[in-house]
């Protein structure tokens, strides 16, 4: 498990596989609508002029998450 | 007529063009009113399908059908109170999975569903391919292909809404989905206990009660509890005793194993059904080498600077004829009723009470037409989504979220802006707390009416320096606005910021039909809403200071004067004299009676009352009635200090004789000046602005902020002054 790593100190543009999502309450249920669960694979696509909020592809669209909401999102490379 | 009508619900995420169909199936046959008991927007429309009527109904774009947020609490109400006889849920199918989701929750409910595969323009220009067919038989839904923009599918969306709604009947049949081995137990004995108990019997199917418990829903809890405290109970316990026992085993919570299947399921469909390009998958889409230059660090933050830059200078640039050409036409209408009436209350009442309170809404809906047209395009192309993403760590800091940046721009972020189009563009913030509190700051900015006065106040106290003191007032509205968000965000607002988590929609070009069906449904709204109330306010101002008239012998006493001032012109005049001087003295014996009147009205004793109130603010009598009547319109402030410093009628364009007043006015010194510029920043709303506040957060946060604005405002004014009078 020492490859995991929160979503936050991904780098940009690899493609990271979700190992877990630590996030309760609104924010998690936010999260998983987007279809953001254990498995799916997103990258890191941007991130805002600030370095926050970051900018995350999913295989079918693209979304935002601010920093502080990404590090509940625990994320591997994958190969 | 005797065919009973449909109704057909319109179910959807946001950004699915789910707008785009029900403007295509129902034309200009909608309606727009708001949902029971929530300020979210509620479109009805009609369309025909053979001989039948149908009712098309437009639900809140919504992710999900928990109850989080009012969109998907008013979404939900509506599938079980009103009961649909079909819903027709809109998916974007080119991000198929995540828009099943919505889809299988509200088939758990068992609603008829029928579903429209939108945007297959986009899925095959991607290389992608969706088997319709097959999604069919998977889901047990009817599927169509529809393409929403070009008007494809319409029919066949409406024709299979019908057949599945004669088919079923009004039976509804939910769907049962495995949530493993940790749920899946717990829910069937839930079951048993709903359906014993009768908990929403009829309305929703029992199993789908105890999925709501199992994430922790209060609404169906409350539900639960009234049907019986007993059985409330015991599902409850059975809840807590399955998160427990997940927690321990898992390290997770049961809304998160419910999510996990439900996607699971979808993948399991999705799989079968979306066939992924062989080698493009990786390919860049257009939109995304857009964003590449558009969201980059710098050329990003340039480009929007200029967008609303260009934004601005469009509406008030372009707005400003018709705006100019209404404001004539009202004039002229006066003028002409002025002319053509004999002298007396009525003709006042119609002139400077209705003709100049009508005129004064009507005179701000161009504008309002031009914003929302391009505030719309904005955001119908995806470009909002990606202003919101850049800024939104500017605006957290104070409490606000990224996409505030429109409405406080649109203002008078720079200056010259209008709140009430300002306050109408903070619907597109999704986020109720960060709307309240943008809504509620938005109206300090330096709005088209407020910057004479500034330039009147700068004039008088500091000649030559109009430019700097601008740009002094506008900076200074933005600090202010934004501390005041932060403080109303830690205090009445106060609560955790709405998650950021928001599509990034790709960038499309909008329709030109939506653009004006959207465009004219704001700008009526506006006009039928704030019409009848702003009618009633300017009215009310009017008579404030109309009434009580000055008795009849003091005004004798005034008439005498002009007359005796008027006959010596004449004089003058027939000894072929220069009578420009006798002339003025005829305009000051008038002033000096429409003085004494304004003094002797309501509004005048009103100010006078105040003035003990408002002396550690420097602010004298006239001042005092100058504020109340820029409660009506902000421009009225200088109008009526004109006519309160015996000036007559001054020119809202061209105010130096008032300014020259106030500059030798040693009972008002500098420093009531700069606190008057302060005032007039930070107090109440413009009347057209609160009835626009109260559209959009109700009338409670409309008449907070007229308190709260005004009562800041003071504060903010004794301290400057005070403070500049212990410098001075």
């Amino acid at each position: 498990m020492d490859s995991c790593l929160t979503l936050r100190r991904a780098q940009v543009n690899r493609k990271l596989r979700i190992c877990s999502i630590g996030a309760q309450g609104e924010l998690g249920r936010r999260i998983r609508d987007m279809g953001l669960i254990p498995g799916a694979e997103v990258t890191v696509v941007g991130k805002a002029p600030l370095k926050d909020p970051v900018a995350l592809r999913l295989r079918d669209f693209t979304l935002t998450l601010r920093n502080s909401e990404a590090d509940h999102i625990v994320v591997e490379e994958a190969e | 007529m005797s065919e009973p009508r449909l109704t057909i619900g319109l179910a959807g995420n946001p950004n699915c063009g789910k707008t785009t169909l029900f403007n295509a199936l129902t034309g200009s046959h909608q309606h727009v009113g708001n949902w029971p008991g929530v300020t979210v927007e509620k479109k009805m429309g009609h369309a025909r399908h053979g001989e039948l009527e149908l009712d098309v109904v437009d639900l809140p774009g919504t992710y999900s059908l928990t109850a989080y947020s009012e969109e998907e609490k008013a979404a939900r109400r509506f599938l079980i109170e009103d009961r649909p006889a079909a819903v027709v849920d809109v998916l974007n199918a080119d991000a198929l999975e995540r828009n099943l989701y919505l889809a299988v929750q509200i088939m758990e409910l068992g609603v008829p569903v029928v579903l429209a595969l939108n945007m297959m323009d986009e899925v095959r220009k991607r290389g992608k391919d969706i088997d319709t067919g097959l999604l069919t038989r998977l889901t047990g839904c009817p599927a169509v292909e529809t393409v929403a923009r070009q008007g494809k599918g319409r029919r066949e969306i409406l024709e299979a809404a019908v057949n599945l709604a004669s088919e079923r009947a009004g039976a509804w049949i939910p769907l049962r989905i495995s949530y493993g081995p940790d749920l899946d137990p717990v829910l069937d004995e839930m079951e048993a206990i709903v359906e014993a108990n009768g908990i929403m019997a009829g309305k929703v199917p029992p199993r789908w009660v105890g999925l709501k418990y199992l994430e922790g829903d209060p609404g169906i809890m409350r539900r639960g509890r009234e049907a019986s405290d007993q059985a409330g109970e015991k599902l409850e316990k059975l809840t807590a005793k399955v998160a427990a026992h997940l927690k321990k085993t898992l390290g997770t919570t049961p809304d998160a194993i419910i999510a996990d299947y439900r996607y699971g399921y979808i993948a399991g469909i999705a799989r079968q059904v979306v066939r992924y390009p062989a080698v493009d998958q990786e390919r860049l889409r257009l939109s995304d080498h857009m964003d590449r230059v558009l969201t980059h660090q710098l050329a990003g933050p340039l480009v929007m600077a200029l967008v609303i830059y260009l934004l601005y200078i469009l509406t008030f640039a372009v707005g400003k004829v018709p705006m100019e050409a209404v404001q004539a036409a009202f004039a002229w209408l006066g003028k002409t009723l002025e002319a053509a009436m004999p002298e007396g209350q009525l003709r006042s009442l119609l002139v400077s009470g209705v003709i100049a309170g009508v005129g004064g809404v009507l005179g701000f809906v161009p504008l309002i037409m031009i914003m929302f047209f391009l505030l719309s395009a904005l955001e119908d192309t995806g470009y909002v989504a990606r202003m919101a993403y850049m800024l939104d760590r500017v605006f957290r800091i104070f409490g606000l979220h990224g996409t505030s940046v429109l409405p406080f721009i649109v203002s008078g972020g720079i200056a010259g802006g209008c709140a009430v189009p300002g306050v109408m563009a903070t619907r597109a913030l999704r986020s109720p707390k960060e709307k309240l509190a943008t809504l509620l700051t938005a109206p300090f900015m330096t709005c088209g009416a407020k910057v004479p006065v500034f330039l009147m106040l700068a004039a008088a106290f500091f000649p030559g320096k109009e430019a700097a003191v601008m740009s002094a007032v506008t900076l200074a509205a933005w600090v202010a606005a934004l501390c005041v968000a932060k403080l109303l965000r830690s205090t009445v607002v106060k609560g955790e910021s709405t998650p950021f988590v928001m599509e990034l929609p790709p960038y499309r070009m909008p329709t030109l039909r939506g653009l004006c069906i959207h465009t004219w449904e704001r700008s009526w709204e506006y006009m039928r809403k704030a019409g009848t109330i702003i009618l009633a306010i300017s009215v009310l101002i009017w008579a404030a200071m109309t009434f009580p008239q000055l008795p009849q012998e003091r005004a004798a006493a005034f008439d005498q004067r002009a007359e005796a001032a008027q006959a010596q012109v004449e004089e003058a005049k027939a000894q072929g004299l220069e009578s420009a001087a006798l002339e003025d003295a005829v305009k000051a014996a008038e002033a000096a009676k429409s003085e004494e009147a304004l003094r002797n009205s309501f509004a005048g004793r009103a100010g006078v009352a105040l003035e003990g109130l408002t002396a550690p603010a420097g602010f004298n009598w006239r001042v005092n009635i100058a504020l109340l009547g820029g409660f009506a319109a902000k421009e009225v402030i200088v109008s009526t200090l004109g006519t309160a410093y015996s000036l007559g009628e001054v020119d809202t364009k061209d105010a130096a004789p008032l300014s020259e007043m106030l500059a030798r006015d040693e009972s008002f010194p500098r420093a009531a000046g700069i606190a008057l510029i302060a005032f007039v920043i930070l107090y109440a709303p413009c009347s057209v602005t609160i009835v626009a506040m109260a559209k959009e957060a109700g009338w409670r946060w409309a008449l907070f902020s007229m308190g709260f604005n005004t009562a800041l405002a003071y504060v903010a004014a004794v301290v400057i002054f005070q403070a500049a009078r212990l410098l001075a």
